[in-house]
């Protein structure tokens, strides 16, 4: 007998190791130690033993089951590990090939640099304010200090609105956002006549000239201005201000300067330059060669602007900055034709 | 303005300061420095890494090979017609030099010359620009036999030299230039070209330049000599004024000149008026222009015995007055023009002489009989014609110059100017304002250098009548007023020298400092204005970049924020969230683009449109947004949206611009790829499902679609309008076939949808969330057969209402039709969830279901699909 158990042992260890896949296993196992196996049979028969026999036959059928079973999960795994092994080495892909495109939403760039310029402004303290962009000429022009037929003018040609004959006053297309400032400044005094509050907003928008349509010019474009209104405001503020937010837009270690310049609405008045951060100051085609990008305008706000907005020039004083995104997308991004933003071209909003 | 730095020099010592110094400094001050021309002088080099500060543009001299030399000899090219051989003397050699000078070659053959011609002399390997080439082009003289004669040097033209951009013959030097000097130390030169801003108009002038400078460098401005060496009759023996109206004419001034010769300028005057951008004419006009470059006054010279001859017996009345309207006047140009009563003119007691400031009249100009002027002033004539508009009967040069320097009223001139498109050197500066005490060192200089140029005599005394002195403005400061506005400190001593550099005149009185605005001024105001304008002196002469930066020390302002903004900013966020993108687009449409989809009776209109197809303002956003998403049609899916105004008209006032959304969608709802073929088109559904999320994500809840009609031309079986919180808000739906033919779009449906957003911002959103249950849901389908006619919408609600708070979830998952079903019917298969604070049993479930499939059966006569 014992030898016959010998003799399973020998025979279901040699069929096993031939085998290579799950379902051969599996019937292996039906053959080997299944119910009706040799081996269980073995058991089956233990009546028919004597006493003496049944230990050791039991003893040595048990251990021929344990060795079964275990060599069974060894072939197991191993058959599960070449199955994978064999996989991994098949499904390998083309790694080349395309990715798959998401078709995902995109803000307009002038939107996308609005923001930037508005999250900082908003970190200083600015609130941004909007304003509508069909206007009067006296809160367009007159109350920032153009009077009718002020030289001034040429520097902002202007689209009218067929509105009748209203003198002085015709109705027209925002030249800048700086209508704001009054409506602002009005609005503040409105909450408090006699002691109005100071006033930190930006206003962002679109503006209006008649230019004709090409690389270089647009008849329409975004504008953010900034003001800042109050007791004490000096123009070493204005500098120190602008300066803070230059170096958050630029990069802390931007170099800029303040040149003397002309708006009708602020004085003393003052271009601000950054070092070209395409050369570094070097000279290249973006900063025609004078190392410097004109950034944005600025200025003390105008006695008479203060008053037309409610402000006593006497006791309050301010300052107020303008600048374009487009440009300063254009500086950034190497854009030569500013008819790209409204053109809105797939494949040039794509890229932002 | 172009300013020659020669000319800047006579007002100003530069030494020690480069031309880039005195750019720079211009430049931070205000009179901003566009381009460096060189024309002779040095230009700056820059070694790797260093910086350059200006646009640069021009050629230097060689010192060494580009020399004044002088023509001795003229003679005939042995094989060339159309060239002459000079024999030159360069300081050092004689040199036979080739040339096809037009303005030399009536000396061919002449032999030796009694009076030698001075000349620009370049010898071989000199750089200059090409002479013949359209634009500048640099090349360097080489050796070559022209027709079997050597060629290896030129005199040189001012296009050559970089002077002008086109020049038709060579340059003839002065006869006292000195021969052997290297041309760069005798007019080598460079011209900054300055912006002059509106309120620096007194500095387009040399004198106003060198003021700048001087006050910001502590140097010496060189006032101008202007006496005056007279001789016979005074001129107030001859001539009178009359001005009419003040306001439009506040001071005329008048000065004579007799036997004035008319010839060409000194070249040295010729040359700096051509680097300063304005062409030579003859001495006398020159002497006009060069004065008026030099001090700022625009004058105008008249031809003295015209105006005897008009006046016949009486002495000259010159008469200024405003046109009437449909007046005629032929100005110098030879036009004849219509005036009306903005128009100011100088005329005399028989007529109109010249239209004031502007430009003068035909009849009295000063007229040169040679055939080189007239080419000069731009007239084309053929040969044997007399110019077209030109007196014909004036064969004589003038002889005898009435001189005008006047101050006109800046409003006129800048209307006049502009009503007539005469833009020029006059008009420019009398539309920006000048000083009247000009008028009389104006014409003062204009009769000195007719005087030097032309031999003339100068009569004594001037006519001059100045009826409205402007008022001298007089301002208070404080050394508070400057720490208050400028943020420094500074003593009234230290304020009052910035001040008097730039000839402010001050006083210092009990702590303040009264100062009274220069007599060259006109943009000093009193009072609080008057405070800022000197203040802005003050801040330029102390230097900008000397004020120290700080931070605002003021009291934050109250924070309100702008709730409209930070609204539609998070609504343009769940827009790019559902994968749309922005665009922006231009306010101005005409309304036959957007009557392809929209038709409105009124528009806003604009009064000056640059083109018919931009006349007017959109007044449909969903309009302009198809406009690009037609443009791009051609991309495989396109999926746009827009944010903005819309503008109703409002008759005689401001229009109307509330805020709308227009969302546009065609093409592919999946990107192609390599293993994706033949994605599905957007559909109505698309666009609704993106709705759904967008005013889920706007935390809107009572949300109803219904079939409406819309303005918009849209396919009436595939359109809704959306009501949120019982309000209609927006509509949506695929482009009408017949909307759609009108634009060349592809295939695919075009889905639209716009919204008011005045509407939807004004609603009131949900508030709180669904809880989230511990407990697990179960799910369950149910499938249900009714008429076609029962909304799907109407059915979902019932089986909500009917579930209550236990069903949490009713999807939609199949719309099912076929012959079994019957005719007129469909099958409707929802998924429900069902949720509640408890572990349901399959006995819960089936509780609620029947109780929603008997309401289902008894309201919509719904049955269960088995």
């Amino acid at each position: 007998m014992l030898d016959k158990l010998n003799e399973i042992e020998k025979a279901a260890l040699e069929s096993l190791a031939s085998i290579n896949d799950q379902s051969a296993l599996d019937a292996w196992r039906v053959a080997n130690v299944g119910r009706s196996s040799p081996l269980m049979q073995v058991f089956a028969g233990f009546g028919k033993l004597s006493k003496e026999e049944r230990p050791v036959v039991g003893a040595a059928a048990n251990r021929v089951k344990v060795a079964l079973e275990s060599a069974l999960e060894e072939r197991a795994q191993a058959v599960k590990n070449a199955a994978l092994a064999k996989s991994l080495e098949e499904e390998k892909l083309d790694v080349t090939l395309p990715g798959r495109e998401v078709k995902i939403g995109r803000l307009h760039p002038s939107t996308q640099q609005l923001r930037r310029v508005l999250a900082i402004l908003a970190e200083m303290g600015f609130q941004v304010y909007t304003s509508r962009e069909v206007e009067t000429d006296d809160i367009n022009f007159q109350m920032l200090n153009f009077p009718p037929d002020h030289p001034a003018r040429d520097m902002q040609d202007t689209f009218f609105i067929e509105a009748g004959d209203r003198g002085d006053n015709p109705i027209l297309m925002r030249t800048h956002t700086s209508p704001g400032q009054i409506r602002a400044m009005r609005e503040a005094v409105a909450t408090n006549p006699n002691d109005p509050p100071p006033i930190r907003i930006a206003l962002p928008g679109m503006c209006f000239r008649y230019e004709q349509i090409t690389a270089r010019s647009e008849i329409q474009f975004n504008q953010v201005e900034g003001l800042a209104v109050g007791k004490g405001i000096t123009f070493a503020d204005l500098k120190g201000t602008l300066t803070d937010f230059v170096r958050r837009m630029f990069g802390q270690d931007a170099r800029v300067r303040f040149r003397a310049s002309y708006f009708p609405f602020t004085e003393p008045s003052a271009e601000m330059d950054v070092e070209c951060f395409v050369c570094g100051g070097k000279g290249c085609q973006v900063c025609k060669n004078s190392g410097w990008l004109e950034i944005l305008g600025c200025g003390m706000v105008h006695p008479n602007v203060l008053q037309n907005g409610g402000y006593d020039p006497k006791i309050y004083s301010g300052f107020a900055w303008g600048m374009g995104p487009e440009r300063q997308l254009m500086l950034r991004n190497k854009i030569t034709d500013i008819r790209y933003f409204w053109g809105n071209d797939v494949r040039f909003l794509e890229q932002f | 303005m172009k300013l020659p730095i020669s000319w800047l020099k006579d007002f100003i010592d530069l030494n020690g300061l480069s031309i880039e110094d005195i750019a720079r400094k211009l430049t931070l001050a205000g009179l901003e420095v566009d381009e460096i021309l060189y024309a002779g002088l040095p230009m700056p080099t820059y070694g790797t890494g260093e910086k350059h500060e200006f646009k640069t543009n021009g050629i230097a001299w060689d010192r060494e090979k580009i020399v004044v030399a002088e023509i001795r000899e003229v003679k005939a090219h042995p094989n060339a017609d159309k060239l002459t051989l000079l024999n030159l003397f360069d300081g050092q050699q004689e040199q036979v030099v080739l040339t096809g000078a037009p303005n030399i070659f009536h000396l061919k053959g002449a032999g030796k010359l009694e009076k030698p011609i001075k000349v620009a002399y370049a010898k071989e390997g000199s750089t200059l620009y090409d002479g013949h080439a359209d634009g500048q082009v640099l090349i360097t003289l080489k050796r070559a036999k022209i027709r079997g004669v050597d060629s290896y040097s030129m005199v040189c033209s001012e296009k050559e030299l970089g002077i002008t951009d086109e020049s038709d013959g060579i340059i003839i030097l002065d006869d006292d230039a000195p021969v052997g000097m290297p041309l760069a130390d005798y007019i080598g030169d460079a011209v900054l070209d300055i912006s002059i801003l509106p309120n620096m108009a007194r500095n387009a002038n040399v004198i106003g330049i060198a003021r700048e400078l001087a006050a910001l460098t502590g140097r010496e401005l060189k006032q101008p000599n202007l006496e005056i060496k007279t001789s016979g009759d005074s001129v107030e023996n001859s001539v009178t004024i009359e001005i009419t109206n003040s306001e439009l004419n506040p001071r005329f001034v008048a000065g004579l000149i007799r036997n004035v010769e008319i010839k060409p300028s000194p070249y040295q005057i010729q040359r700096r008026l051509k680097l300063a951008g304005v062409r030579a004419i003859n001495n006398i006009v020159d002497a006009t222009n060069y004065a008026m470059i030099e001090l700022g006054e625009p004058l105008h010279a008249f031809d003295y015995d015209i105006l005897k001859e008009r006046a016949g017996e009486k002495k000259i009345k010159i008469i200024t007055r405003a046109a009437s309207e449909g007046e005629e006047l032929v100005t110098l140009d030879g036009t004849k023009r219509k005036l009306t009563a903005i128009n100011v003119l100088v005329c005399d007691e028989k007529g109109s002489l010249s239209l004031a400031g502007v430009m003068g009249g035909s009849e009295s100009e000063v007229y040169d009989a040679s055939k080189e002027v007239l080419d000069a002033i731009g007239v084309e004539t053929k040969p044997g014609e007399m110019p077209q508009g030109k007196i014909t009967s004036r064969g004589k040069s003038t002889v005898n110059v009435l001189l005008e320097g006047a101050a006109w009223n800046f409003i006129n001139i800048r209307r006049t100017a502009k009503q007539h498109n005469l833009p020029s050197e006059a008009s420019f500066r009398f539309s920006r304002g000048v000083h009247p005490a000009l008028a009389e060192t104006g014409v003062k200089r204009g009769l000195q250098y007719m005087a030097a140029w032309a031999n003339g005599q100068i009569a004594p005394g001037l006519v001059d009548t100045y009826p409205l002195k402007p008022k001298d403005s007089v301002v208070d400061v404080t050394s508070q007023d400057v720490k208050r506005l400028l943020g420094i400190d500074l003593s009234l001593e230290e304020i009052s020298a910035l001040l008097t550099r730039l000839e402010f005149k001050c006083e210092i009185t009990d702590n303040k400092l009264q100062v009274t605005a220069p007599n060259h001024r006109m943009d000093i105001d009193e009072g609080v204005v008057g405070l800022a304008d000197v203040l802005e002196e003050v801040a330029r002469s102390y230097g900008f970049d000397k004020i120290p930066t700080t931070t605002m020390a003021d009291a934050l302002p109250p924070q309100v924020g702008n709730p409209v903004h930070e609204w539609e900013e998070h609504l343009r966020d769940l827009l790019v969230a559902i994968g749309l993108q922005e665009v922006v687009t231009y306010r101005m449409t005409s309304p036959e683009r957007e009557s392809r989809v929209v038709t409105h009776a009124e528009y806003v209109r604009i009064a000056n449109p640059i083109a018919p197809e931009r006349s007017v303002l959109r007044q449909s956003l969903l309009a302009s947004v198809l406009e690009v998403v037609e443009k791009n049609a051609k991309a495989e899916s396109v999926a746009m949206f827009e944010v903005g105004s819309i503008f109703e008209p409002v008759k005689n006032d401001l229009p109307n611009e509330p805020r709308r959304l227009a969302i546009v969608m065609t093409g592919a709802r999946i990107a192609s790829a390599w293993d994706v073929k033949d994605s599905p088109k957007f559909d109505f559904y698309d666009m609704k499902g993106r709705i759904e999320l967008l005013l889920a994500g706007l935390r809107f809840t009572d949300i109803v679609y219904a079939e409406a009609a819309s303005t918009y031309t849209l396919h009436p079986g595939k359109s809704a309008e959306i009501k949120v919180n019982g309000q209609v808000v927006g509509v949506f739906g695929e482009l009408h076939p017949l909307a759609k033919e009108k634009y060349a779009f592809g295939d695919a449906p075009v889905i639209v949808a716009e919204f008011d957003l005045e509407k939807l911002r004004g609603l009131n959103p949900s508030y709180g969330i669904k809880p989230v249950s511990e407990f697990p849901p179960m799910y369950e389908d149910i499938a249900i057969i009714l008429d076609e006619s029962v909304a799907a919408s109407a059915v979902e609600a019932l089986i909500r209402q009917t579930g209550g708070k236990t069903v949490t979830d009713v999807r939609l998952f199949d719309v099912y039709r076929d012959e079994k079903i019957g005719a007129g019917k469909k099958s409707l298969a929802y998924s429900l969830t069902y949720q509640a604070e408890k572990t349901l049993t399959d006995a819960d479930a089936a509780a609620i279901r029947n109780k929603i499939v008997k309401r289902l059966e008894n309201t919509v006569g719904a049955k269960l699909r088995s």
